[in-house]
């Protein structure tokens, strides 16, 4: 049944699964499991796994990026790896900046890993806000060189992935200095290991930033530079370039590195699903092995995921898991779609796209995180065991809140999107898209009443109804947020001191925004679902998706009349009629997610079910049982006791 | 290697002084306000000064050091403290432990000797504590199993009375039935309180306990019959053996079984003797003083890492042609962390307010008076689980409010949060703590509405309230009447209605048990409302007690203004529900919300000052008091392992790999 389910709704293509079979059945890819190894194990394993990665994937002639994305996770089983700045940021670059002398230099080597390069662009004391970095690169006519400088602590490199150890090459950000004036952030190829010994440059630093809360097989380095000289040759030059004299060319537009961020912010969603998907897979079968208490007097003990509480933690989650996937799939699509505008210069599609993909990569990130801890503890004390798996999903996926543009300030670009649409339909223009929906606000302006005071007449089982009730809180919240702001200006001089002054507000109308986009991508997928059975069981998904979301944020819909508090006390009723309608399907739709037990990595989680004895079989291997008398016995305990 | 140019720590970042020169209050009143008098400050601070001057207890390396390091270094220090306990003249309930930070082993040891003082009788304790005080054996306490935790009738681990041999015979009849997750047991351990099913003559009488030694006094070398050992790696107390035991016909005297309340006779008669009850009150006891150690204090120490921190990092421009701002005057920021200082606050003096409540009850239990103990059982587990799991969420909300150096374990608050999060499980499962709150509260509703008296602090239940909101303009919300008067109705409402559905339920001929699981999900929310009441209301008292002190009381107002608000703006909807606040108070609420961050933003960091933890205590590189955030970051991350040696990882694989000879692999 659930490969049926799996197939007909297209979670993965079949060349993905035969390229998980290639990983999972070779033995080169095997090793201990992670949970037992110090963090210096854990980075050499990765750097093992990455070499013959990259080996294999030439071997295999895998050259789709797609392809590449899936062999690589499966190699590192969702987990980073000290090569993924190299793959994903260092060679990309050279092929988006560099000028074709510049690709005749690096990319060969590069491409061969004589170059392994990284990405250096945060800085300890910079990270969202680009424009305050600090590292100087000040260029000197005399010798055609660029001098490259880390002039205060706050300004040393600091988290690039793979900067520490495994680097040779860096593609710095500097301020460009050149005839004695500043001309903003630039790209700059950095040598910082020697070739042969990999030992630092003279005038360079580099090491370690320490340990983390996760991203142990991850080298996050720090880069420092003291008057280190590259030639002018290194600097990207296929957009801006500098004259040998030190005359400055301007590029043409900056409008394509969106372009990137959208894809990159693509796949934070899709990870996001994924993430909590796992999540859920493992909470949802520990649950259904997981015996507790009684619920009715005098029977055994029934499974944990038959009391109603546990069904409430999770089953939402399920369904926003299910969400999430259709929502990483839409965005992905769209990109695809509109990037063969862009190459043609059309970039007419890219804002919305880039301030609906900020605000979403907030959104799922944060739900899916707050999700992953849920499904934790939904698992009891067991869920705090390593061999759960549920930590390392967390600590590896929450960094994605604040990586690629932290959360907040993510909501706030989709805000200042969402007040410039709504500024735009005062002013009588029709605006398109996902926001079309704020169209409806000028209509309704000629009655003096709030804008969504209207009812909606709101059906509570029927999906479409509810991507109605979304959309009136969203236009409600939007319309609040841009009104909020406008008396602040009335108040104020300063746009900036109002904008901060309304961000509460900003962040929560984009929420409503996403929120709304979610229910209403998941509602349109049901159309597209052929087979009955499956269709059936994913309306139910979808229901819950959008009446628990309601329930939990019942002020919205009160305060703008939308819902009524009869309605309200229906919703939260049929949430718990759905659960229960749910519980028979809900092992077979995280089986649908089809995790291989190897990549799902936990003991709790197991497709077999067979918990117990295997959490045995693994604390056993546990690096405190490796001797039966630990060491500490005999330098500690017993001249303790000896003395006492 | 390059250096940066002279180490700046220890003088203070112009961005943090400049933060202390425009308190509104002294923060060195407020700290002795909050331990209770000056004398009890300067205790506390001679006391962590003593701890921290020692080197054998210093953290430097802490996060650095794997798993078997950090067992070794928590034996070292707990082996160091009872030398020092000695030579010092501290006690068992001194405030040193608290000092050290809970970096100890042999912390079951201590349950060991707590439960045998509680449950054994006057022979055992003469026997057994001696020789734990001397550490001649080392305790654990053996209860959760592999399948079974919360629900203690469940455990399956039996103990059958050979009345010939006149012994016990324990065993773990199948795999779920291991005990599981006790701490000490898996390295440290000699000897531990197994709780097992006790059999006599084929009857079984329930869980008691057993005192079982499990490995040898000469070599540490496991017993016969015994299996145990770490159950391995888990998001922190890494510094902890946690362990497995397993029992294959272990044989202890009759007089293992701890018997100040029962007791198994020679010719095998099962004796009882007094109340079951107490044994409630232990629990009652460690989930109240978990609450402060365990909870409270982690959650001060994040809201003092990410406060200083967000004035030191700067980000953006709020105003063009200015320097970067700091990131606490970003309003997201303040609503991210004022509302979590304004919480620890309120569970600081709620802390305060269930020590009161069960000092009271315990002094009515040495009296024979057992009356109390249903209400201290359902108070202690209902705020047992809403401090945890708000304080939990407080905890993360920092941590991610620190950007990327939040992540880095030298910011300190992914080791926060990682041993706070673990507090919503032990002790109690939340969820199911919140339903025996409400077990209680649908109780003493059901008593009130018939007239019968309940305890004072339920009272509410049968309160007339008026059915609106009395508030005209944002200001009157911030009167403590009117949101103590909001809470208490929205409270009082979700007990009402959920009593309501439940009986609704049960006439419509659904069973009493079915009924119960059909309406866990509003009655874990009504308990938790009731909490949140009661937490809100005692902040409010708690401020009016301070009218001796006007400077400290303002700010703490403003605090007890903002958690109380923060609650209604952050769940709306049950204000809404039934029209108790309207759409357009609602608006109020959210304006003079917002408002209160903006006046609580100039007091932020002196009010996590006077928390008044060292930096060794806080052992974080985004927090320390001088703020030289960046420094510090950099100078920590060089002592990193990864930075002292030559990769193994490049000689290996990296070489061959730039070098083209990986095939040789």
């Amino acid at each position: 049944m659930c490969v049926e389910w799996e197939s007909a709704l297209f979670l993965f293509s079949s060349s993905v699964l035969s390229l998980e079979a290639l990983v999972i059945n070779d033995p080169d890819f095997q090793h201990e499991d992670l949970n037992f190894l110090s963090r210096s194990q854990r980075y050499e394993q990765a750097i093992r796994k990455s070499s013959l990665m990259v080996l294999k994937l030439r071997e295999y002639g895998i050259t789709d990026p797609d392809e590449i994305y899936w062999f690589k996770s499966f190699v590192h089983r969702g987990r980073p790896e000290p090569l993924d700045l190299h793959l994903g940021m260092f060679l990309p670059t050279l092929l988006t900046q560099a000028t074709p002398e510049q690709q005749d230099r690096f990319f060969m080597p590069a491409w061969n890993l004589e170059i392994i390069g990284t990405y250096a662009q945060t800085e300890m004391g910079h990270g969202t806000h680009l424009r305050g970095l600090e590292t100087t690169a000040t260029y000197d006519p005399a010798t055609q060189e660029f001098i490259l400088n880390s002039p205060t602590v706050t300004s040393i490199k600091w988290w690039p992935g793979g900067l520490g150890k495994t680097s040779n090459h860096a593609i710095v950000l500097a301020q460009l200095y050149t005839q004695g004036q500043c001309k903003g952030l630039h790209a700059f190829i950095v040598p910082i290991r020697q070739l042969g010994t990999h030992e630092p440059l003279p005038g360079i630093t580099v090491g370690d930033i320490g340990p983390k809360f996760g991203y142990d097989e991850m080298d996050n380095g720090y880069l420092k530079m003291d008057n280190f000289r590259i030639p002018r040759e290194n600097m990207l030059m296929k957009y801006a370039q500098v004259e040998p004299d030190g005359t400055y060319v301007k590029p043409l537009s900056d409008k394509l590195t969106y372009g990137t961020m959208v894809f990159i912010r693509s796949l934070i969603v899709g990870d996001s699903a994924r993430s909590l998907s796992r999540a859920c897979t493992i909470a949802i079968r520990y649950s259904a092995v997981r015996h507790q208490s009684e619920l009715k007097p005098g029977e055994p003990e029934p499974q944990i995921l038959d009391y109603q509480t546990q069904q409430y933690k999770l089953f939402p989650l399920l369904a926003t898991a299910y969400a999430f996937h259709f929502v990483g799939a839409y965005i992905k699509d769209t990109y695809h779609r509109i990037s063969g505008d862009i190459h043609e210069g059309d970039l007419s599609e890219l804002p919305e796209l880039h301030a609906l993909t900020a605000g979403l990569k907030a959104f799922t990130s944060w739900t899916a995180n707050a999700g992953i801890e849920e499904c934790r503890m939904a698992c009891g004390g067991h869920g705090y065991s390593r061999c759960s798996g549920i930590p390392d999903i967390y600590v590896t996926f929450t960094p994605s809140c604040t990586y690629e543009g932290e959360n907040t300030v993510m909501m706030l670009q989709t805000a200042r999107f969402l007040v410039k649409s709504y500024t735009q339909v005062s002013s009588g223009q029709q605006v398109t898209g996902m926001v079309s929906y704020l169209n409806d606000l000028s209509r309704q302006r000629i009655q003096p009443q709030h804008v969504a005071a209207r009812s909606v007449a709101v059906r509570i089982n029927d999906p479409v109804s509810l991507v109605e009730a979304y959309k009136a809180r969203a236009a409600r919240l939007v319309e609040a947020a841009a009104k909020n702001l406008q008396a602040e200006l009335n108040h104020r001089k300063s746009k900036e001191d109002a904008w901060n002054r309304t961000s509460v507000d900003l962040v929560r109308a984009s929420e409503a925004h996403c929120h709304y986009v979610i229910v209403k991508l998941f509602t349109a997928k049901l159309a597209e679902i052929s087979n009955a059975a499956v269709r059936a069981v994913l309306t139910e998904l979808c229901l819950l998706y959008a009446l628990y979301g309601i329930s939990k944020n019942t002020g919205d819909f009160l305060q703008a009349g939308i819902l009524t508090d009869a309605q309200i006390t229906q919703v939260n009723q049929r949430v718990k009629e759905l659960l229960a309608i749910i519980r028979p399907n809900a092992v077979a739709l995280v089986d649908s997610f089809d995790f291989h037990d190897v990549h799902l990595g936990s003991v709790l989680g197991r497709y077999d079910g067979n918990v117990y004895e295997n959490m045995f079989e693994w604390a056993k291997k546990s690096p405190l049982n490796k001797t039966e008398v630990h060491e500490s016995f005999h330098k500690h305990l017993k001249p303790m006791q000896s003395k006492l | 290697h390059p250096q940066v140019q002279g180490s700046l720590l220890g003088s203070v970042n112009p961005d943090l002084a400049s933060e202390r020169q425009t308190a509104s209050f002294s923060v060195e009143k407020l700290t002795a306000w909050l331990d209770g008098g000056t004398e009890h400050t300067r205790l506390r601070r001679a006391v962590v000064e003593a701890i921290e001057c020692d080197p054998v207890f210093s953290r430097e390396n802490q996060y650095f050091e794997s798993q078997n390091e950090r067992y070794e270094a928590a034996v070292r220090k707990a082996v160091h403290l009872q030398k020092k306990m000695d030579e010092m003249g501290w006690t068992e309930n001194g405030p040193e432990f608290k000092a050290l930070s809970g970096d100890l082993a042999f912390l079951l040891h201590r349950i060991f000797t707590r439960s045998i003082s509680m449950l054994g009788s006057d022979q055992q304790i003469a026997k057994w504590i001696p020789l734990a005080t001397q550490y001649q054996l080392i305790g654990s306490y053996a209860q959760t199993e592999l399948g079974h935790g919360t629900y203690l009738q469940g455990l399956e681990t039996t103990a059958v009375f050979d009345i010939t041999t006149q012994e016990f015979v324990l065993n773990t009849p199948n795999i779920s039935a291991m005990k599981w997750w006790p701490g000490d047991m898996g390295r440290s351990a000699t000897h531990t309180v197994v709780f097992a099913q006790l059999y006599v003559n084929g009857k079984c009488y329930g869980l008691h306990p057993f005192i079982v030694q499990i490995r040898s006094l000469q070599d540490h070398s496991l017993c016969p019959g015994i299996t145990a050992g770490d159950i391995g790696p888990k998001m922190n107390f890494e510094h902890i053996d946690n362990g497995y035991l397993m029992l294959q016909n272990v044989r202890v005297p009759r007089e293992n079984m701890l018997s100040k309340f029962c007791e198994v006779q020679p010719d095998g008669t099962y004796v009882r003797r007094g109340s079951q009850k107490i044994n409630y009150f232990t629990m009652t006891t460690v989930r109240i003083s978990l609450i402060l150690d365990e909870v409270v204090i982690p959650l001060m120490k994040a809201c003092t890492i990410a406060i200083r921190y967000s004035v030191v990092r700067r980000q953006s421009k709020l105003k063009p042609g200015e320097q970067e701002a700091k990131i606490l005057d970003y309003q997201t920021q303040q609503e991210k962390l004022l509302p979590q200082l304004a919480a620890a606050y309120a569970f600081y003096f709620i802390s305060d307010y269930l020590q009161e409540l069960f000092d009271r009850g315990y002094r009515e239990i040495q009296r024979k008076n057992f009356d109390m103990l249903p209400e201290l059982h359902a108070f202690s587990s209902g705020f047992k689980a809403m401090v945890t799991q708000y304080s939990t969420s407080a905890v993360e909300i920092c941590l991610r409010a620190c950007g990327g150096h939040g992540y880095s374990l030298l910011s300190g608050l992914p080791s926060l949060y990682t041993k706070i999060v673990a507090s919503c499980i032990y002790e109690g499962e939340n969820t199911i703590l919140f339903l025996q709150t409400a077990r209680f509260l649908i109780k003493c509703f059901m008593a009130a509405s018939t007239g019968q008296p309940v305890p004072p602090s339920v009272t509410y239940l049968a309160a007339v309230t008026p059915e609106k909101c009395p508030a005209k303009n944002k200001l009157d919300f911030l009167s403590p009447d009117i949101y103590t008067e909001a809470y208490q109705h929205m409270a009082a409402r979700l007990i009402n209605s959920t009593a309501a559905k439940l009986q609704d339920l049960v006439q419509s001929g659904v069973k009493k048990h079915d009924a119960w699981n059909q309406c866990t999900v509003q009655l874990a929310q009504a308990a938790k409302a009731h909490c949140h009441y009661i937490t809100v209301k005692n902040f409010a008292e708690t401020v009016e007690k301070l009218e001796t002190q006007p400077g400290i009381q303002k700010i703490m107002k403003h605090l007890c203004d903002l958690f109380a608000l923060h609650g209604i703006f952050s769940n709306a909807g049950v204000f809404l529900h039934d029209g108790y606040i309207s759409g357009a108070q609602m608006d109020m609420v959210t304006a003079s919300y917002l408002d209160l961050l903006a006046v609580i933003r100039k007091d932020a960091v002196p009010l996590v000052d006077a928390f008044d933890f060292t930096d060794k205590t806080l052992n974080s590189a985004l927090g320390s008091y001088d703020g030289q955030v960046y420094q510090r970051l950099y100078e920590w991350a060089q002592k990193s392992p990864t930075n002292k040696q030559i990769s193994p990882a490049y000689e290996r694989y990296l070489k061959p790999l730039l070098h083209k000879t990986l095939s040789k692999l």
